[in-house]
């Protein structure tokens, strides 16, 4: 993919971005992370890997949310959700999704209701 | 990457594998980063995410080049519920470019608080009518600034409040008055989807 036009001296912000995805920042319906998915690694990082999936790798060695990996790379949230998608793919993180019908599930609000008033 | 927040961190336990969310709506000052940090585990984080002006997807990133993209930050904390269940909070602006983003970032949220300043209470009115019209549950929490305290009642028809929606004083820097905040979300939309019949209103649920 070729990279548009560079000019020197202008903010490289977005470039660095758009060096991090190849240029992808869709995250249509093809892109299953929700921004409080649990991300956890099923490897190691490897050498020559990139740099942030690389540190993705090591965040997740823990359960982590795609918003706290987002906030600790200092990506926005789009962008993670490419990167996310890419290890996915190869098969580096599983992805644990949030319920989809949380709010009419009596029993599982009854749950969340527990754990808040244990606070 | 940046080895001091990382260094920080609280991991979650190895079995945390359902992640819920609440979000906190409010105009600027009304105390949405100091109830997230209240009720927070982890200091609260930012993050950013960015869409263009028509509320549409960026799909180049190309575009950010340009005037036409926009960023919204918000802010989170987290609960760990129980062993498997956490609970993401999150701190939000009442702006009307935020809005955009709501279906993007906030479907399937749980419901809303939203924190209002008693003191400039039409502050409030955009983020009921955009919750009501999305079709999310949410309460309505006064936060105490220390002003002159106005009823209820006052308040209420202030804000043209439905009188089924919960209305709550609050101590956004209160872990205890923070934590009843959100019982009370949380037993209002147990009540509200409890009724099968209920359910004709619910929000949409699409993921992104
Ligand atoms: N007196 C009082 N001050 C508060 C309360 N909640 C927040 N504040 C203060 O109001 C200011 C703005 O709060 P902040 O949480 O940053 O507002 P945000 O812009 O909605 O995130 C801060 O200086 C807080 O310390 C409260 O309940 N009572
Ligand atoms: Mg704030």
């Amino acid at each position: 993919m070729s990279r548009p036009g560079n000019r020197p001296g202008r903010d490289d912000a977005p470039d660095r971005l758009y060096t991090l995805t190849q240029g992808r920042t869709r995250t249509g319906p093809d892109n299953p992370f929700d921004l409080v998915t649990l991300v956890v690694a099923e490897s190691e990082p490897v050498t020559g890997m990139q740099s942030e999936h690389v540190a993705i790798l090591k965040l997740t060695r823990s359960p982590t949310s795609v918003v706290e990996i987002a906030a600790e790379l200092r990506l926005p949230v789009g962008i993670t959700k490419v990167l996310l998608a890419d290890l996915l793919a190869a098969g580096r993180v599983s992805a644990r999704h949030p319920h989809r019908p949380a709010i009419t599930d009596p029993d599982i609000l009854e749950q969340v209701l527990v754990g808040l008033r244990n606070l | 990457m940046d080895s001091a927040t990382s260094e920080a961190r609280t991991p979650l336990g190895a079995s945390a594998d359902q992640g819920f969310k609440i979000v906190v709506v409010g105009g600027f000052g009304v105390g949405k980063t100091t109830l997230v940090r209240s009720v927070s585990e982890i200091r609260p984080l930012n993050t950013e995410e960015t869409m263009t002006q028509a509320g549409a997807t960026v799909d180049d990133i190309r575009q950010v080049r340009g005037k036409s993209a926009t960023t919204v930050a918000f802010d989170f904390g987290r609960i760990s519920l129980d062993a498997r269940k956490v609970l993401y909070l999150f701190g939000a602006p009442g702006q009307e470019r935020f809005w955009f983003l709501w279906d993007r970032l906030f479907s399937g949220t749980l419901g809303a608080v939203v924190l209002v300043d008693t003191r400039r209470i039409d502050d409030s009115w955009y983020a009921i009518d955009r919750l009501e019209h999305h079709g999310t549950p949410f309460v309505v929490a006064c936060n105490d600034f220390g002003g002159p305290v106005r009823a209820g009642a006052e308040v209420r028809e202030a804000l043209d409040l439905d009188p089924q929606v919960p209305l709550i004083d609050c101590d956004a820097r209160s872990r205890e008055s923070g934590k009843q905040v959100l019982i009370t979300l949380v037993q209002h939309v147990k009540n509200r989807y409890a009724d099968p019949s209920a359910r004709a209103g619910l929000p949409r649920q699409e993921f992104v």
